[in-house]
């Protein structure tokens, strides 16, 4: 296209021999540029392939071998070769239920006190401080849980938090990990909604509670929902933070607040020193994260999406 | 200068020019708001300046002048919407019936409630037509549900939509035309059985068709309410308003009688901009 344009210009302005060349010349680094940039955004589409494809090829022997009993059973034994997957499953689904359920309604609020309520002064220090606060390495959450969370529970509520350290308390540390994000992403898709919006519910006499609940809410559901799974995905594949907190127990304790492990901690603690089964075992365990994190992720995509297509 | 719509506007002019021997401003017409020396300010900036007018009840005053004149703001200074956005002040008074609407006693929600209002663009709620009705009703009233339906029919026939949403009552209200959500927000504000209803430009983003319309149903609603409306549509102005007040940078240059402001305008000012020399 862009060379027929080219052409085209050359037979109406009929251009001089030296603007030929130079149509030519930039013509050709156009080309080059736009080749480069195509080949960068294909290189992440062969990276995502690339670890897809070695995950599942390096979790195949374990998930041959074990079959279902990988997923339904619950005795992760390295020496006996019993793999089953359920405690981390279990843990990596409770704890970022958990923190969703923490999350949420926290989120929420600070979003409305910022968008419909926060006098101009500290609108902006309140906001930079939400996205700082999504900014700390989640090893820093890790050590914080660790040193303080940790003790504070055990000391103040010892029967619910026998060891301070465990699901709940993992749930804990990530629903502060992921309220910055459901907090930016719920404000940023509340300000979409037009001024004139917000006006006219106010001009019928509505209070700030009933303009939120029944116009900006209602207006933004969608943007609202992939927030939370995206607040949701990241809880799902956080490892550090967690490894810290979550007790790191193999053995299935299906409870709330026992200790337990996760996925991404399970892996964590014991990938280093694996081989054989076990390693592949571990690889499949990863494989099954990515692809919960990959839904997940694509559920709130596509939520997110249809609120920007509506957004004027 | 041709201000008629299907050429009844020569008829108009006549007839209100016998109707109204004096002028509204100082007549017998009570005034339902009154403005008292006021003053408005975005932060540093004077966006008004030293305003004292009447709004005569049961008519229609319509605010002309070029952009950025001020008219809006003080559209909007009558519900205090300002008062969502810090940094903004108000000095001087607003008499509505002869009470200072900026006093501190008054309900803000009640007052908006009071005097509705609607904007350049439809913004119908995200919900249904039958709900967008409802919603500001339930808001100050309890009303059965046989009732609601009545006062939801009542509003969509007296803001002439009745028969093209009847069946679509459980429709989306951001589903209908442009003409029709805006036709639909001015029955949202009938609806609450306000006093005074405020225009701001409302038929800017509307064809000619739905434009007519509105222009009707302003006509007709001025019998049970006192409107004001903000319009950088001369022709507009002269349609549809009984007193007109021609606004620039922030001052209110005359205020009279629409006929006589568009025939004799005591300011030249105001005869330049009718005229169309600027604005």
């Amino acid at each position: 296209m862009k060379n027929s344009a080219t052409a085209d210009n050359r037979h109406l302005l009929r251009a001089s021999s030296g603007e030929l060349k130079a149509l030519k010349r930039n013509g050709m680094i156009d080309r080059l540029f736009e080749r480069s940039t195509l080949f960068f955004a294909l290189v992440v589409l062969v990276l995502l392939g690339s670890i897809m494809a070695s995950l599942v090829m390096s979790g195949w022997p374990a998930l041959s071998t074990l079959g279902l009993d990988f997923f339904t059973t619950d005795r992760w034994a390295a020496n006996v070769e019993k793999f089953g997957a359920l405690p981390a499953i279990y843990g990596t689904i409770v704890t970022s239920v958990v923190a969703v359920v923490i999350a949420v309604p926290v989120s929420l609020g600070i979003a409305i006190f910022l968008t419909e309520q926060c006098p101009m002064v500290l609108r902006r220090p309140l906001g930079t401080t939400v996205e700082l606060l999504a900014g700390v390495p989640s090893i820093i959450y890790g050590m914080w849980g660790v040193e303080v969370l940790a003790p504070f529970l055990q000391s103040y509520f010892p029967t619910i938090f026998p060891a301070g350290t465990g699901l709940a308390t993992a749930g804990l540390i990530l629903a502060v990990m992921i309220i910055p994000f459901i907090t930016a992403i719920t404000r940023d898709v509340m300000l979409t909604v037009p001024s004139m919006m917000r006006e006219s519910a106010y001009g019928l006499g509505c209070t700030t509670w009933e303009v939120v609940r029944s116009v900006v809410f209602p207006s933004v559901r969608g943007g609202m929902v992939g927030g939370v799974i995206l607040g949701l995905g990241r809880a799902l594949g956080e490892t550090m933070a967690v490894t810290f907190v979550i007790g790191n127990n193999l053995f299935f304790s299906p409870t709330l607040t026992g200790q337990g492990t996760s996925i991404a901690a399970l892996i964590a603690n014991q990938f280093p020193e694996a081989d054989g089964l076990q390693r592949s075992a571990l690889l499949a365990l990863g494989l099954m994260l990515f692809v919960i994190t990959f839904i997940v992720l694509a559920i709130a995509r596509y939520m997110l999406n249809r609120i920007e297509r509506r957004a004027p | 200068m041709n201000f008629s719509r299907e050429g009844s506007m020569s008829a108009r002019i006549n007839e209100s020019t016998l109707q109204a021997t004096t002028s509204p401003v100082n007549s017998v017409a009570a005034a339902k708001l009154k403005v008292e020396e006021l003053n408005f300010y975005y932060g540093n900036f004077q966006a008004l300046k030293n305003i004292t007018m009447e709004v005569p009840a049961n008519q229609v005053t319509a605010f002309i002048g070029p952009s950025g004149c001020g008219k809006s703001t003080m559209l909007r200074c009558f519900n205090r919407i300002h008062d969502l956005y810090p940094g903004l002040r108000t000095e001087g008074q607003i008499l509505l019936d002869g009470q200072d609407i900026n006093d501190r006693k008054i309900d803000i929600n009640l007052l908006r409630s009071r005097i509705g209002m609607v904007f350049q663009k439809p913004t119908p709620f995200p919900m249904s037509v039958f709900d967008n009705i409802a919603f500001g009703v339930k808001l100050y009233e309890r009303l059965s549900a046989r009732d609601m339906e009545e006062r939801v029919e009542w509003a969509l026939k007296k803001a002439a939509l009745w028969e093209e949403v009847k069946d679509k009552l459980k429709q989306s209200g951001q589903a209908l035309s442009g003409g029709q959500q805006q036709r639909l927000c001015i029955a949202r504000t009938i609806a609450v059985k306000p006093e005074v209803i405020l225009l701001d430009e409302p038929t800017s983003a509307l064809d000619p068709i739905s434009t007519g319309y509105i222009e009707d149903l302003v006509n007709e609603l001025k019998a049970d309410y006192t409107i004001v409306i903000v319009t950088h549509n001369m022709q507009q102005a002269a349609r549809v308003s009984d007193v007109t007040a021609f606004m620039y940078l922030g001052e209110l240059i005359e205020c009279d009688e629409t006929t006589r402001i568009f025939t004799q305008p005591a300011h030249k000012r105001t005869e330049d901009y009718i005229t169309g020399r600027y604005g």
